[in-house]
């Protein structure tokens, strides 16, 4: 299996064989966090701009420190600070990123198929850091890594995903990763939250998480998305978290080996209360070093690759 | 791609091992602060067998690590796809210890110096040496071997295979010539 891809915009497009070289190109990169100089030289010269139109800490952060430890040069663009604001659109400003050299841009924006457009826009490997409602694909395979690191495989466990699914790049991501690593997912959420024809990308539903939760392996639950939210889909913050909040006495009914996972940030006593996120059954802040090694590995294949998909 | 030659027996590998684990105790003055890196994927065997070598010996048994250089490769540009990295497993400080690296072939040199930026990133050795089976010169870098287990004279067109038998099922090495 050897790696030929150009751009990473989403999982739907990857084979299972790619999502495993990735995860297995990520455990060595791993190592680095151990190493008293956190330095590849592996990607020297080469550099990267983070493109972000939406507010993001950890994923803008883990791009920049995954760049900075493989030697890459990266810049940031916030976009409320650029031309942006002055109404530059996305493809111009994808156009003045590439004759500035840049050989990698991550890009996160609100509209789904941003990445998709910049990636036939420029010549530039692209790399989708949330695009909509669409996909995250860094954050999925963050998710499928820390899963395979805690439970040593991935193939034949029951993972919920829990929230708001209608909402979420992440629940998609994690939903094509999953089935394809030969997970069973369940997503479970009120029905206003969880878009109608879901079972096709082959998951089951339900809307009772108290019936799910003593079957599951893994538990990944999703922030609610209050920046997304219109008005009308739950009742209140107060019902939703009743309902579907991974509080301790819920957690409680899980198997004793369950696996909490959440993509951050969270919104504590929303969907999970602050007891259960420092519970040693999450591993909330492990994801977050995984995903700097997740992203080393992606900018590592990529920086290999020629096609354009 | 035709065989030109066998240059070694599992007698001929073993019987070089030896020697050089003998020659490793003597320069070395023994195991003290020792320890061995193979560089993957055949000089990690060869770590081990030549630590078992120092052990039968010396009766003392002596570390061993893996290395795998290729995040540190200086050809990355030029090869794609990407090759597989995997992992290093260093279960000691390096710092202030006196290292034998170990590889299976030397030729151009830059696997070694790749090896060692990658030795350096984990600390500040004592010193470092080199341990190699076949030495088949055209180096490009200044860079050679403290302990060889044979000098092969080679043209470029010629290729050096060390098979082994824990990555190979057998022990055997030979001059390729690629037609």
């Amino acid at each position: 299996m050897s790696w030929t891809r150009k751009h990473l915009l989403g999982l739907q497009d990857l084979s299972r064989d790619e999502i495993q070289l990735i995860l297995d190109t990520a455990e060595p990169c791993k190592e680095i966090f151990t190493r008293p100089i956190k330095k590849l030289p592996t990607l020297r010269g080469r550099v990267m701009v983070n493109l972000f139109y939406e507010p993001s800490t950890r994923t803008r952060t883990s791009f920049e420190l995954a760049g900075k430890w493989m030697s890459v040069d990266v810049v940031n663009i916030s976009t409320n600070l650029s031309s942006v604001a002055k109404g530059e659109s996305l493809k111009d400003t994808a156009k003045t990123i590439a004759a500035l050299g840049a050989d990698f841009v991550v890009i996160r924006h609100y509209a789904a198929g941003s990445a998709k457009l910049l990636a036939e826009t420029v010549q530039v490997s692209v790399i989708n850091a949330g695009d909509g409602a669409h996909e995250h694909p860094t954050q999925a395979l963050l998710d499928l890594f820390t899963i395979r690191d805690k439970k040593g495989t991935i193939e034949g466990l029951h993972v919920a995903i829990v929230g708001d699914i209608l909402h979420s790049r992440v629940a998609r991501s994690n939903i094509w990763g999953l089935t394809k690593m030969g997970a069973k997912v369940t997503v479970v959420g009120p029905p206003t939250l969880i878009p109608p024809g879901i079972e096709e990308m082959g998951v089951d539903v339900s809307y009772d998480f108290d019936e799910v939760i003593p079957h599951v392996d893994v538990i990944n639950m999703l922030r609610i998305q209050k920046e997304r939210q219109v008005a009308g889909l739950f009742p209140s913050l107060r019902e939703y978290s009743a309902l579907y909040g991974l509080s301790r006495r819920r957690l409680d009914r899980a198997k004793d080996d369950v696996l909490v996972i959440h993509p951050g940030p969270t919104n504590l006593g929303v969907e999970i209360t602050s007891e259960v996120a420092e519970d040693p059954r999450a591993s909330i802040n492990e994801q977050v070093t995984n995903g700097v090694a997740v992203r080393m590995a992606v900018l590592y294949l990529l920086s290999g690759g020629k096609d354009i998909p | 791609m035709t065989i030109k030659a066998h240059i070694m027996d599992e007698e001929g590998i073993r019987r070089c091992l030896r020697r050089i684990a003998h020659e490793i105790l003597e320069r070395n003055r023994g195991v003290e602060n020792l320890a061995l890196v193979g560089i993957r994927t055949r000089g990690v065997p060869l770590a081990e067998r030549l630590a078992r070598n120092i052990e039968e010996i010396e009766g003392k048994s002596v570390s061993t690590g893996i290395l795998d250089i290729t995040l540190y490769r200086d050809d990355l540009t030029l090869v794609a796809p990407q090759p597989l990295v995997r992992k290093t497993e260093i279960p000691f400080d390096v710092t202030d210890r006196r290292l034998v690296l170990v590889d299976d072939v030397l030729y151009t040199g830059r696997t070694v110096r790749a090896a060692l930026d990658a030795l350096m990133d984990l600390g500040r050795p004592k010193l470092i040496q080199l341990a190699v089976l076949v030495d088949r010169g055209h180096r490009e870098l200044p860079i050679r071997a403290d302990y060889v287990g044979k000098n092969v004279p080679t043209s470029h067109r010629e290729n050096v295979q060390v098979l082994l038998r824990e990555v190979d099922g057998e022990d055997k090495v030979l001059i390729i010539e690629q037609v």
